[in-house]
């Protein structure tokens, strides 16, 4: 008995579609039925995460330790803007957070950046946004002055 | 020894094949890519490219040499006159849906109009690999997928 309840857990951490279990109907229904649940709650949940800070960022590591290389470019990038004061959730420390924020955003990749609770889009865009300067614009929208425009003004 | 070697002589491959690429006639299907191959015939049915660039970049990160994982592609059609860059990479992420829930762990996107091509037509570079790839299960369950 206590072995079917640690399987059950188990289906249900790793949200996997298929029960690893032959218990009698009832049981694999109420797991499957718990599982969709807790993915429904993980979607609500991440209504609320993505408009916890103007910024917000859900990346592979952390700011600190980056561990992915497009996850790094949308750090450095925000730093060079001087944003480093944001939110950001390390997809790497779990799997249904992982899952989850890509069909949240309907965006099969990480990382993904928020503005003020509103979908930017990944690595790509926001290196085009900074390249054609639609970045300055966007966090200035954010009420967040770029640190580019203060370098460019000491330039002059 | 061997691994280092093989580092060594791909880059300079590379640098060679690079300019002479625009010159060669439209690439046929090489059995030996098939993701590849698929992602390119769903991006020219599906955008009717001006221009198209499809890299496999997979030998950029941490995964077994020979993967089919990560990929950078280069799509310039007027299909995306008129549209934001979210709106397009929204486009490119859907005609590719299979391949991105399958096999392909990252996909890297430059998508212009004609007439951004003509005025910037450079390729992007990816960053380097920080290692995410490694050790990471849905990796090694993305590339089972691709042999598969």
């Amino acid at each position: 008995m206590n072995s079917l309840i640690r399987s059950t857990a188990r289906c249900m951490r790793s949200g996997a579609a298929v029960c690893l279990l032959r218990p009698a109907d009832g049981l694999v229904r109420a797991a499957s039925a718990r599982f969709l649940c807790a993915a429904a709650d993980l979607q609500k949940d991440l209504g609320e995460m993505v408009k916890k800070d103007k910024v917000v960022v859900f990346m592979k590591g952390t700011p600190a330790q980056p561990m992915c290389g497009f996850s790094n470019a949308v750090v450095q990038i925000l730093r060079m803007h001087g944003v480093d004061q944001y939110v950001s959730y390390n997809v790497l420390e779990d799997q249904e957070l992982r899952e989850g924020v890509k069909v949240f955003s309907n965006w099969p990749t990480v990382p993904q950046v928020y503005f003020n609770g509103e979908f930017v889009g990944g690595c790509d865009i926001l290196l085009q946004m900074h390249q054609n300067g639609d970045l300055v614009d966007e966090l200035k929208k954010l009420g967040i002055r770029s640190a580019l425009l203060d370098a460019e003004k000491e330039s002059k | 020894m061997l691994p280092s070697v093989s580092r060594c002589t791909r880059p300079i491959c590379l640098s060679v094949a690079r300019p002479l690429a625009h010159l060669r006639p439209p690439m046929d299907p090489d059995p030996s890519r098939p993701v590849e191959t698929t992602i390119r015939t769903k991006l020219t049915e599906k955008f009717k490219p001006d221009h198209l660039e499809v890299h496999n970049e997979s030998h950029m990160h941490a995964v077994p040499p020979g993967s089919e994982s990560h990929f950078r592609v280069l799509v310039v059609s007027s299909q995306f006159v008129g549209l934001p860059l979210i709106q397009r990479h929204r486009r490119v992420n859907e005609a590719l849906k299979e391949e991105l829930s399958s096999c392909v762990h990252a996909l890297a996107i430059q998508a212009k109009t004609p007439e951004q091509w003509g005025v910037d037509p450079a390729l992007g570079k990816s960053p380097s690999c920080m290692g995410g790839s490694k050790n990471d299960r849905t990796v090694e369950e993305k590339l089972k997928a691709g042999r598969e």
